[in-house]
């Protein structure tokens, strides 16, 4: 089997201490919460560690408060498990719950955190590949290489955001909140996020994130569909994450929609949110805001499916989506696959 | 979620079942099964021995290339390396069969694609021997690479074999059974049809493991997660060049097989040759990737079908050409381009029948046998091409099938002789299971269902290797407790063949399946059976054992006769017992029966052994196809398409098999439903895709995903519900008529998925696996007037030459063919060529 490399291992019981451990050497240190990320990717080479800083024993950093007319606090520790058993997140954020239970498997949700969720590796089919592997094709731009193998004549990374959880969270309008030595800072969490397969996280490598703030749900309503192939185990090919909220007339007094898996973070589909704003919502307008939603997404050609399909699907997911959020009858059949659990 | 529906026996096949059957046909533990569910199996990789040491390969990553420098000096120097080997070692070739012996185990001047064996290493820990392996420098030449059958056409030069029998074309196969042309004037409708069949992988759960235990004498055991110990004994002594009785090869139980663990490999005779130099036990455990290296999976296929029909729905003739992309070595390859035309005459008469087919070399992992060996891909493109004939001829697909079933014990245009059939049966059985007629082409757009049949061999009629010895020995020794020793060299391979043995002999002789030990799959202690490949070793272990178990229950039966005064014919083995069957009370229980007959004989030992019917074909090629038996399935399956995106879940399979008869029927219903898994793998998402990178930037050729993540395979969750029928044909062939279940029940998976996917939404995918784009493309295309079909272009162009003619028996045929002059043949019966390595 595959082995982990030799590394320095600390598993601080403070926040302090931790991140004075990260504070020492940034750029070698990695932290690890549940380790179904990082484990598989130091085991194939492609990240590595000098260095490894383990959350699990830092007290204060899991844990649910609150609920949806207050709003919600979630430990960046607190395991994907326990959110998705928690009775009140699923009557009050029913999206995010629907998108933390697509997560990959039951085994792997009681391992992993919601903090690993949101800071999760970007992912590309010519970089989660074992040493050898990456050494037969002269590696790539993300690792020890210098060409994008997805698009050979980019001078950026494509690898592909991965995450579910952070498309509905972008579009709900949550804030995470990162601690370091120098103190600590609250962001939306739509900011950790850039466009760049290897800087993917605007956060600094000293920084741990230790919290996630979910805004008082108001009259909001939000939803969450996954593509991916199979009904468990796989990230997504595409997330949809959308936020509607409608007055008494079914008019739209605030949207949002943001997709995961179609570029190096997730992306805002502005134009599709603006065009709901301030109409009542029927098919048409729904299906005018789906067609707006093509734009930002860049599938390519380094994840599961055919990219020309996986573009069409943004249009027809965004459809669904927008329908099951305003109460239209369904049009696309809401995918089993991602909610196969719930 | 499953039922089972007993249906009656057809009892068309007299002297298959016997009367008054005790454990054959229960539902029973297996003999296993307790230790594999509470994890105490020892399996290769669990094998430990003093001072034993870790093999790491080092592995090509580069897809085709001469080698010019291998550095392992880097390696050679780390703390707790201690062995390293390099191709040098082991001159000699090795290979599954004797006509394609083109492996090394390790690469000497020529590497031929990304995951070829070079360097050796062997160090005190796997991580100590994994760090050299990646120390290990290899400077390479590259050569041009091929990645398809069209590309090795293409590029005669430089040949990746100098036996191919042309260019880069490993074997071409041009056979013509009866008047073919005649057969196509008789028909009212000619069908024409291209499909392609995605290669995939077995995908067992446990990667190949080797340990290799030097001895004190010279000598050296082997334990290996290997489906053919037989074979690997052979392939080890002609590489290691040591007498095979200096050396033992012993089959762990293997997690899983599929035929991924049929061929030799290297890493199991590498570990050997390291133990030997080294002195110490070696082990080698391989990674997912390099499992995904070993692969020997299916075949990516293209095809060709043209097929006459008569208004009423009869064959008048077909002509199928196949196309395989081979990988890079010869494997079971020549095999394999045989079966994906051998089978297609034992379901549906074809009076007339015409094969043509390519198996290419290309710069990928090797293509072998797949559970189902070549055939489901023909099946694929022959079950998708009736369903468009019977809607051509205004037939109801399950009826256009009715009307062709084979009758049993006939002789098939290519000279197959089958007897039990209960294709019927099955077929009637899905139909009613899925109230198909009432359904079919009725249901809502959007939701459909497709039928589809299959057969499939029960063990090859052929050993691999030309000799007239049993395929199959069992050897029984009996103590004076009571206890039974069974020694036989099937291999376990989770199909529960273990068990198997053990009911065979405890029916005969009226025992527990507790009072036997078994020692099975062991080249020093156990007679040979060829091992666990092409669905061979429930009816020739099984038979073997049968005749072992009479020969004892003969003796034992004199004894107590002679004891109880009683003719031995009144004699009853049963309940652990041998009595009177007028008076039950009188008798003597099983260890003072067997006390009886070591009294009267001396040491009770007794053996039995099979060799399959030989076969009617006597012509070159004539050695793949034939089997003792052949078994049935057919399958109705159940699909719903959402049109907006192409994606569709399969909701519902109906799959009836024909067993001949259950010896376990539980086994039986696990092997159905582990079927339908693989088939919904096969024809849903599995696929052993390759990339090449831009050329002008690269010379890479490269699997996709060597990964059990991207490599896309279904979980629990996408399982249909499935309704199994298990059809009890006895065959005259079978052990208590048994007939195999291991590897049918999953071919008719992939042809009824297309089939139902049609009746969903109109549109035709002649291409598995079947992904939603194709679908949905298919749609766009017919809003768009155009036909809504996906699928390959043309068949490859390539001159097949004359083929070989053999006339039928229908027209006087004798099983030769009438030309083998013009096809460079000799006249005697030898089917293939002999290559020196």
């Amino acid at each position: 089997m595959m082995r982990l490399p030799k590394f320095r291992f600390e598993m601080p019981g403070t926040l302090a201490e931790a991140a004075a451990i990260v504070a020492e050497n940034p750029d070698r240190t990695r932290l690890v919460a549940g380790g179904t990320d990082l484990w598989p990717n130091l085991k194939r080479r492609h990240q590595e560690a000098g260095c490894v800083v383990s959350l699990a024993k830092v007290a204060g950093i899991a844990g649910i408060a609150g609920d949806g007319a207050t709003g919600v606090t979630i430990g960046a520790m607190t395991t994907l498990a326990e959110i998705c058993e928690n009775d009140m997140l699923a009557r009050d954020y029913p999206g995010f719950v629907r998108a933390v239970r697509s997560i990959s498997a039951p085994v792997l949700r009681n391992m992993g955190t919601i903090g690993g969720n949101l800071c999760l590796d970007t992912r590309c089919t010519y970089y989660n590949q074992n040493e050898e592997w990456r050494r037969s094709i002269g590696y790539c731009m993300k690792a020890e290489g210098t060409v994008c193998w997805v698009a050979p004549g980019s001078s950026r990374c494509w690898a592909t955001s991965a995450t579910d959880s952070a498309p509905v969270l972008c579009a709900i309008g949550a804030t995470i909140k990162l601690v370091s030595t120098e103190g600590e800072r609250v962001i939306d969490l739509a900011a950790l996020y850039q466009d760049d397969g290897i800087d993917y996280l605007t956060k600094r490598r000293d920084e741990i994130l230790t919290e996630l703030r979910l805004p008082a749900v108001g009259g909001a309503k939000s939803s969450y569909w996954k593509l991916r192939r199979r009904g468990s185990i796989d990230f997504p090919v595409l997330g949809v994450g959308a936020m509607l909220e409608l007055d008494d007339q079914g008019v739209c007094t605030r949207a949002a929609v943001w997709l995961g898996a179609v570029r190096s973070a997730p992306v805002a589909c502005a134009d599709a949110a603006a065009h709901l704003v301030g109409k009542k919502i029927d098919e048409n307008v729904v299906a005018e805001a789906a067609k707006l939603a093509r734009k930002p997404a860049a599938p390519l050609d380094n994840t599961d499916f055919v990219v020309a399909w996986r573009k069409t699907m943004v249009e027809r997911y965004v459809d669904g989506v927008l329908r099951e959020l305003a109460g239209l009858p369904e049009k696309v059949k809401n995918p089993r696959h991602g909610i196969a659990c719930v | 979620m499953t039922e089972r529906r007993p249906t009656e026996l057809e009892g068309q096949s007299p002297g298959g079942k016997r009367k008054g059957l005790k454990l054959i046909g229960t539902p029973h533990r297996r003999v296993d099964g307790m230790a594999k569910v509470t994890g105490q199996t020892v399996f290769a990789d669990d094998f430990v021995a003093p001072r034993m040491v870790h093999m790491k390969l080092v592995r090509s990553t580069v897809p085709h290339a001469r080698i010019l420098r291998i550095d392992t000096s880097l390696a050679e120097r780390m703390p707790g390396v201690l062995g390293v080997l390099t191709g040098e070692s082991m001159p000699n070739t090795f290979g599954i069969l004797p006509v394609s012996q083109d492996e090394h185990v390790l690469c000497r001047d020529l590497v031929r694609f990304v995951g070829d064996p070079v360097v050796a290493i062997a160090a005190t820990t796997e991580e100590v021997a994994a760090e050299a392996a990646l120390a290990v420098v290899v400077d390479y030449e590259p050569l041009p690479t091929i990645s398809s059958v069209a590309e090795a056409i293409a590029t005669p030069e430089p040949q990746m074999h100098d036996y191919a029998d042309q260019g880069n074309i490993h074997k071409v196969v041009s056979m013509r059974f009866g008047d073919v042309d005649a057969g196509f004037a008789e028909a009212d409708l000619i069908l024409e049809d291209d499909c392609f069949f995605e290669g995939n992988t077995h995908l067992a759960m446990e990667q190949h493991a080797t340990v290799a235990i030097p001895e004190p004498d010279g000598k050296i055991t082997v334990y290996s997660s290997t489906q053919t110990p037989h074979y690997l004994h052979k392939a080890m002594t002609k590489v290691l060049e040591k007498p095979a009785s200096h050396i033992r090869i012993i089959a762990a139980p293997n997690g899983g097989g599929f035929g991924g663990k049929s061929d030799p490999f290297n890493h199991e005779i590498c570990a050997a040759k390291m133990a030997l130099q080294l002195g110490r036990p070696v082990k080698v455990c391989l990674t997912r990737e390099e499992v995904f290296y070993c692969h020997r999976g299916r075949h990516p296929v293209q095809m060709h079908l043209r097929t006459g029909f008569t208004r009423d729905g009869r064959m008048t003739a077909q002509h199928l050409k196949t196309a395989l992309d081979g990988g890079a070595y010869g494997s079971y390859g020549v095999a394999s381009t045989y079966y994906t035309g051998a089978l297609q005459t034992v379901t549906y008469k074809l009076p007339r029948y015409q094969f043509d087919s390519i198996r290419a070399f290309t710069n990928k992992p090797p293509c072998g046998p797949k559970r189902g060996h070549g055939t489901p891909q023909p099946r694929f493109g022959f079950e998708v091409h009736l369903d468009k004939a019977a809607e051509k001829l205004g037939i109801c697909p399950g009826e256009l099938r009715l009307k062709n079933v084979v009758e049993p014990n006939t002789v098939t245009a290519n000279y197959l002789k089958v007897g039990s059939i209960g294709l019927r049966k099955c077929i009637e059985a899905v139909m009613e299971g899925s109230n198909f007629k009432e359904r079919h082409r009725k249901l809502p757009f959007g939701r459909g269902l497709g039928l589809a049949c299959s057969s499939y061999l029960t063990g090859a009629g052929l050993p691999i290797y030309w000799n007239h010895m049993p395929h199959s020995g069992v050897q029984l020794k009996f103590d004076r407790s009571g206890g039974i020793a069974a020694f036989c060299g099937e291999t376990e391979i989770g199909q529960g063949s273990d068990t198997v043995l053990a009911a065979c002999i405890a029916e005969v002789l009226g025992v527990d399946l507790m009072d036997i030990r078994l020692c099975v799959a062991d080249t020093d202690l156990t007679p040979v059976d060829l091992g666990s490949y092409s669905s061979r070793v429930t009816i020739m272990m099984g038979n073997a054992a049968i005749q072992a178990a009479e020969r004892a229950r003969e003796l034992i039966a004199k004894a107590v006769a002679e004891k109880l005064e009683l003719p031995v014919s009144r004699l009853v083995f049963a309940d652990r017992r041998v009595f009177d069957a007028e008076d039950p009370e009188k008798g003597l229980d099983w260890p003072d029966a067997v006390i009886a007959a070591e009294s009267k004989f001396g040491t009770l030992g007794t053996t039995g052994s099979y060799s399959p019917p030989r076969s009617p074909g006597k012509f070159r090629g004539a050695g793949v196809g034939p089997s003792p038996c052949y078994s049935y399935s057919a399958c109705v399956l159940e699909v719903e398409v959402d049109p907006e995106t192409g994606l569709y879940t399969v909701d519902h399979v109906w799959m009836a098999h024909d067993v001949g008869q259950s010896i376990n029927a539980a086994s039986v219903m696990g092997q159905i439903e582990g079927s339908i898994y693989m088939g919904l793998g096969e024809a849903t998402m599995e696929e052993s895709a390759f990339r090449r990178l831009p050329a002008r930037l690269s010379n890479a050729l490269v699997h996709k995903f060597p990964s059990l993540l991207e490599y896309k395979s279904p979980t629990f969750l996408d399982m249909p519900k499935m309704t199994t029928y298990v059809i009890e044909d006895p065959d005259p062939n079978g052990p208590f008529g048994a007939k195999e279940v291991g590897q049918g029940p999953l071919l008719p998976m992939m042809p009824a998925l297309a089939n139902a996917i049609y009746d969903a939404v109109g549109v035709r995918v002649d291409q598995v696996p079947i992904g939603p784009h194709m679908i949905l493309k298919g749609l766009d295309d017919k809003a768009k007037g155009k036909p809504g079909r996906y699928g390959p272009g043309p068949f490859p162009a390539f001159d097949f030459g004359e083929p070989l003619d053999v006339p039928t028996l229908d027209e006087g045929g004798d099983g030769k063919a009438t030309n083998n002059a013009a096809r460079g043949l000799r006249e005697d019966r030898g089917t293939m060529k002999i290559i020196k390595s």
